[in-house]
């Protein structure tokens, strides 16, 4: 595997020692390691790197001005592989670096990850062969808000949904809560549509709803 | 000052006047008769009433200041706690305003109502007189002599229109006279019923150093935040990594083992760190808005909640961190009290006002003093001029809403 060239910004010193350390005991280059975005813009022109390492906190503003600059540079040179280190668990940093171009050669890590120190230079590879690498905190994050597909449905909805599971019909289900048969089936339009169920020939949305229902 | 003034004023005084002198009348009347009857103890009451003379002398005076002064010189009398005769003279004479109306009606009736009367009769009689000096000369005079105001001889006709013109001065000077002196006494009158400009800007005061010390506090909280991101967060990330490196050198072994615990150790403290600063202030508000961030605390509560929260707008930090903060002890107690098994969170900002509500299918019952952090609060929501209402009957359902009038800041 040959050595990378990396571009490295990160304000704090100590950190920016430790890994630059850290990518030469892998056989890795540090082409240019920064403190501010803009050194990073500079430096990436300049050494046109092979991956470029940055922390979303940078100055002179100590807010997200890294994952700006890093989605500026992405903006300026699709694909160039950007690996984010961040403290921050919070999704939203992650989803809006992701939503950067095509998605690939991303990489947004906790820094608590660089410690583990070959898992840390894994993700820089794969992130290099144009991988995406989200930090598994803030998968995890993300996939919380997913947890309960029928968080979306409606009380009403819901109550719909419970009875297609007892195997009623719209007009049995009509009946049950009286109302029409027309907004029984308007329900369930709308329940499908809320869990992401396809219309296709091959599957049975009506079970998916069903088996999704009693899923959770 | 404008023509208009010069009746009101007129009006104003002489209004005075005659009210100082009725007062004056009733005033020796009541202590006349109280004072004879005071040995058949009958008099006694008379006397404490006179003590209540400045009641109707100062309505008449608030009522008579409207016409010098536009600004309200409302009452500052208590309402009695209870209907009855003897609570409302129990609550007239324990109240400093009473006793200060008191003092303003016994000047009236001692030094000023004379002084008014004096100003209005001499102010609206000498003028005209002089003014009409040629016609008198003319006239009664029979062009050889007249006697201004009965004390100056005038003999010619040059002297005659001289104190014609003199007669024209004085009515100008008379009538800013009048209206001045109106002006003075409306003042003074204020004054005496009405000292509210200290307690007034004490209460501004008060206000001002209150949003001071939360802005204060609102800045030493971020500046903590900051220490913590960019000091010792640091340092154990970097920390981490060495230990990271130590690990990969370390041949097997017990000193390979201690190194894995103390580098789990490390990662233990990182976590926990950020969980830390979470809780002090979330970056992600400062950095995304009060969307953001309350997605994020919506993710994190173990109740699932259905978010409608569309809030693109930014506000200013002090409203933000207000309202992120309400939602996410609203979130901490829907949580660990209501019992709930969904929960609602819906954000609306209309009418300049932001207004976000919480609201579960849990046990209610929640107070806002119950011991929760909800009272601390609803005195930050105060602070930026917003309030908290909550409506959580036993049984349930609980609606937290909190509002804040505010200006969206881009």
């Amino acid at each position: 595997m040959p050595g990378l060239r990396v571009v490295l910004a990160e304000d704090s010193v100590l950190l920016r020692d430790g890994l630059a350390a850290l990518l030469a005991r892998f056989g890795h280059e540090v082409a240019a390691a920064v403190g501010d975005s803009d050194g990073l813009r500079e430096a990436v022109a300049a050494h046109e790197p092979d991956i470029v390492v940055t922390d979303v906190r940078m100055p002179p503003g100590f807010k997200d001005e890294g994952l700006r600059t890093a989605l500026e540079l992405r903006r300026r040179r699709p694909g160039l592989p950007v690996l984010v280190l961040s403290q921050y668990v919070e999704t939203r940093y992650a989803t809006e670096l992701m939503d950067a171009g095509d998605g690939t050669h991303l990489g947004y890590l906790l820094k608590d990850r660089i410690g583990h120190v070959s898992e840390f230079v894994d993700a820089l590879q794969r992130v290099v062969d144009g991988g995406t690498v989200v930090d598994p905190e803030v998968v995890r994050q993300m996939l919380r808000r997913r947890r309960d597909p029928l968080a979306a449905l409606t009380a009403r909805e819901r109550e719909v949904l419970a009875l297609v599971a007892e195997g009623r019909s719209n007009l049995a289900i009509a009946t049950e809560l009286t109302l029409v048969e027309a907004s029984v089936a308007k329900h369930i339009r709308s329940i499908l549509q809320k869990l992401g169920l396809p219309q296709t020939e091959e599957t049975h949305r009506r079970v998916l709803a069903v088996l999704t229902f009693l899923r959770s | 000052m404008r023509t208009a003034d010069v009746p009101k004023a007129g009006v104003y005084l002489l209004a005075n006047a005659v009210t100082g002198l009725l007062t004056l009348l009733v005033s020796v009347l009541l202590f006349a008769a109280g004072g004879v009857l005071a040995v058949v103890v009958v008099g006694l009451p008379l006397l404490a009433g006179l003590v209540l003379v400045g009641l109707p002398v100062a309505a008449v005076e608030r009522r008579l200041q409207r016409l010098i002064d536009a600004r309200p010189l409302p009452s500052r009398h208590r309402v009695p706690p209870e209907p009855g005769l003897a609570s409302w003279l129990r609550t007239r004479y324990t109240e400093p305003g009473t006793w200060r109306e008191l003092g303003f009606a016994g000047l009236l009736m001692t030094v000023l109502w004379p002084v008014d009367l004096l100003a209005v009769v001499l102010g609206v009689t000498v003028p005209p007189v002089v003014l009409a000096t040629p016609v008198l000369f003319g006239t009664i005079g029979d062009a050889e002599q007249v006697n201004v105001l009965k004390a100056v001889p005038v003999t010619s006709w040059p002297q005659a229109f001289l104190a014609g013109a003199v007669g024209l001065f004085a009515m100008v000077a008379c009538a800013c006279g009048l209206v001045l002196l109106a002006r003075l006494r409306a003042a003074l009158a204020r004054l005496v019923l009405h000292p509210r400009r200290d307690l007034d800007q004490t209460v501004v005061e008060l206000t001002r150093s209150r949003v001071r010390l939360v802005d204060a506090f609102e800045a030493e909280r971020s500046r903590i935040e900051r220490d913590l991101h960019d000091g010792a967060q640091q340092r154990l990330v970097a920390l981490s990594v060495l230990l990271g490196l130590a690990r990969l050198d370390a041949p097997d072994g017990p000193l390979a083992e201690q190194l894995s615990r103390a580098h789990d150790e490390a990662g233990q403290a990182l976590v926990e760190l950020r969980e830390l600063i979470r809780g002090i202030h979330p970056p992600v508000l400062t950095d995304f808005g009060l969307e953001a961030a309350i997605a994020d605390l919506a993710d994190r509560c173990p109740v699932p909640l259905e978010v409608s929260f569309a809030m693109p707008q930014r506000f200013s930090a002090a409203v933000e961190s207000a309202a992120y903060f309400v939602v996410s002890e609203a979130l901490a107690n829907l949580a660990k009290h209501s019992g709930a098994s969904r929960g609602t969170i819906t954000g609306s900002y209309a009418g300049r006002t932001l207004t976000v509500e919480i609201a579960d299918n849990g046990c209610g019952g929640a107070r806002i003093d119950g011991g929760t952090g909800l009272i601390g609060l609803a005195d930050r929501v105060s602070v930026v001029g917003g309030r908290l209402s909550l409506s959580s009957p036993p049984g349930g359902p609980t609606r937290l809403i909190v509002e804040i009038p505010c200006q969206a800041c881009g």
